[in-house]
């Protein structure tokens, strides 16, 4: 009969076995963080995400629009120059939904993503690096969204 | 089935530029309808991208995410000739699967 | 800053922004006076270029391209059969081209047609589809849509190419003619014409410039710049919604789908626009 820990031991090289063979999601099934993504503001984003007090740094980089003619296509880029970076985030502040996109980063990429958000207001927007070492980095920028007129 | 995705990945020095558009609502849930109903939230939770069928990145998005989304990433050691494959799954567990060649 | 230098600046940025400068400089403020306030004003137009320059790569209408391609080589309807003989004018599959020629006279229909109502026709003429029943189905549902995705990739098949309508055919210059009254005419409770928005040089609404369709407005503009999805609504316009669109706007009563106004009114637009380069499929706010 095997102790816990040997069966704890055994399923953990399995599940590295899986995970090396590229068949275990990167982050081991995790259920989607619905908590994080309901939450309301930047802090509780943090809060639910586990992680110590962001800081702000240069060594992060949030790119985007100064002006977004229309909120709905917002396109933002995240990155980090620091190695280490284990979660790429970005949240627009003023946004129901605050948190919009989690990265995970692995060697395999560089820790640099665009993607395109809705933005409901002019708002800032935030890349937070969450680093192997528990540092958690962030960068903001605002995002000025005018509704425009009707037809071009 | 949702409508296919448009993926491109080129060689730009020893990295593979992918940038992908998917094709979907992207529904927040706080949308009303004509009706004046909320339309239900529905939309991508979870994208793989995979290098090979190895899987490269993975990210979590929530509603805020614009609609047809778009997501662009770079791949280390990736050559010409090498399949880049992207999954989605939304909030109703439906999923789609495309394929590219990295040129 | 001087009216000299504003009005230098006006040509650069459109005479809306000038407009509103002027007014305020008339109306002494003077935050105007300092350089770095100025620097934020100019930077309104230049931030929206650069926003719009940012959502070139990675366009939405990409995945309308896509369907609409599928669609044409797809055998569908009660016929069965694929879109790939149909003639956009160019011969029966020609579809490079096609786009930067139409509206133009068709010998078999004995009418001028635009893009879209010609697609219905082959449909119809291949495919057994009832033409008349896609007229009447509004846009973004069923057939509609099918009808969209075929003209996005059709056009996006002419992209950078310049338009270049035959007006060889009488009935290409009566439709020309016709286009350019219903351009002009003015009607419903407020009294517009397309001419309202589009008749002069520097107008806007808002932040939208509009252009000037009484001539060539230049390359990617106007007329060579739809379709286009529209991010504000995630949607896939065609220039017959443009169109649709623009009557609505107007208040005038709905145009009907592919009927002789809404071609007239491409011919006028699309013959005025000759060497200007099509950006079609574009992307618009």
């Amino acid at each position: 009969m095997q102790t816990r820990r040997e069966m704890l031991g055994k399923s953990a090289t399995v599940a590295a076995l899986l995970a090396s063979a590229g068949m275990l999601p990167l982050h081991a099934q995790a259920a989607w963080p619905q908590a994080a993504f309901e939450a309301k503001t930047f802090a509780d984003v943090m809060k639910s995400l586990g992680g110590n007090a962001p800081v702000e740094s240069k060594d992060v980089t949030i790119t985007g629009p100064d002006i977004a003619e229309n909120g709905a296509v917002v396109p933002v880029g995240v990155s980090t120059s620091l190695p280490g970076a284990k979660r790429l985030l970005l949240l627009v502040e003023k946004n129901p939904s605050v948190l919009a996109s989690v990265f995970n980063v692995t060697d395999a990429v560089d820790a640099s993503f665009n993607a395109r958000v809705k933005m409901g207001q002019s708002s800032n927007v935030f890349a937070v690096a969450m680093m192997a070492d528990g540092r958690v980095l962030f960068a903001q920028k605002e995002i000025k969204v005018t509704l425009g007129g009707c037809g071009g | 089935m949702a409508d296919p995705m448009r993926i491109r990945a080129q060689m730009q020095g020893d990295k593979a530029v992918v940038r992908v558009l998917m094709s979907h609502e992207m529904e927040t849930g706080q949308r009303r309808d004509a009706a004046g109903r909320l339309v239900p939230a529905w939309f991508i939770q979870d994208v793989t991208v995979s290098l090979n069928g190895k899987a490269v990145l993975t990210v979590e998005w929530g509603p805020a995410i614009a609609k047809n989304p778009f997501l662009q990433l770079n791949v280390k050691g990736a050559k010409v000739g090498d399949k880049i494959t992207v999954l989605w799954k939304d909030n109703k567990n439906d999923t789609r699967t495309d394929e590219a060649t990295v040129s | 800053m001087t009216r000299r230098t504003i009005a230098a600046l006006a040509g650069v940025l459109g005479g809306g922004l000038a407009g509103i400068l002027a007014g305020a400089m008339a109306g002494g403020l003077a935050l105007l006076g300092t350089g770095a306030a100025w620097a934020q004003t100019k930077s309104a137009a230049d931030g929206i270029a650069e926003y719009r320059k940012m959502l070139e790569d990675g366009n939405p209408a990409d995945l309308f391209e896509a369907r609409g391609e599928a669609l044409w080589k797809r055998a569908r309807g009660p016929k069965n059969a694929t879109l790939e003989r149909c003639d956009l004018g160019k011969g029966p599959g020609v579809v490079k081209g096609a786009f930067v020629e139409l509206p133009r006279f068709f010998a078999d229909t004995q009418r001028v047609q635009d893009l879209e109502s010609r697609l219905v026709t082959c449909m119809e003429t291949l495919q057994g589809f009832d033409g008349a029943a896609i007229a009447r189905t509004p846009f973004g549902r069923d057939e509609q849509n099918n009808v969209t995705a075929l003209a996005t990739w059709v056009a996006a098949e002419s992209r950078g190419l310049r338009f270049n309508l035959p007006t060889g055919n009488a009935e290409e210059r009566r439709f020309y003619e016709l286009g350019k009254r219903a351009f002009f005419f003015r009607g419903g409770p407020y009294d517009f014409s397309c001419a309202s928005c589009h008749g002069e040089e520097g107008k806007r609404i808002r932040m939208q410039d509009l252009p000037l369709l009484t001539k060539n407005p230049g390359d990617g503009v106007g007329f060579a710049a739809w379709p286009a999805y529209r991010v504000s609504n995630g949607q896939m316009w065609s220039m017959q919604l443009r169109l649709n669109d623009c009557f609505r706007q107007q208040r005038f009563p709905f145009p009907g789908f592919g009927s002789d106004v809404t071609i007239a009114l491409g011919s006028y637009m699309g013959v005025n626009a000759k060497g200007a380069q099509s950006i079609a499929p574009a992307i618009k706010r």
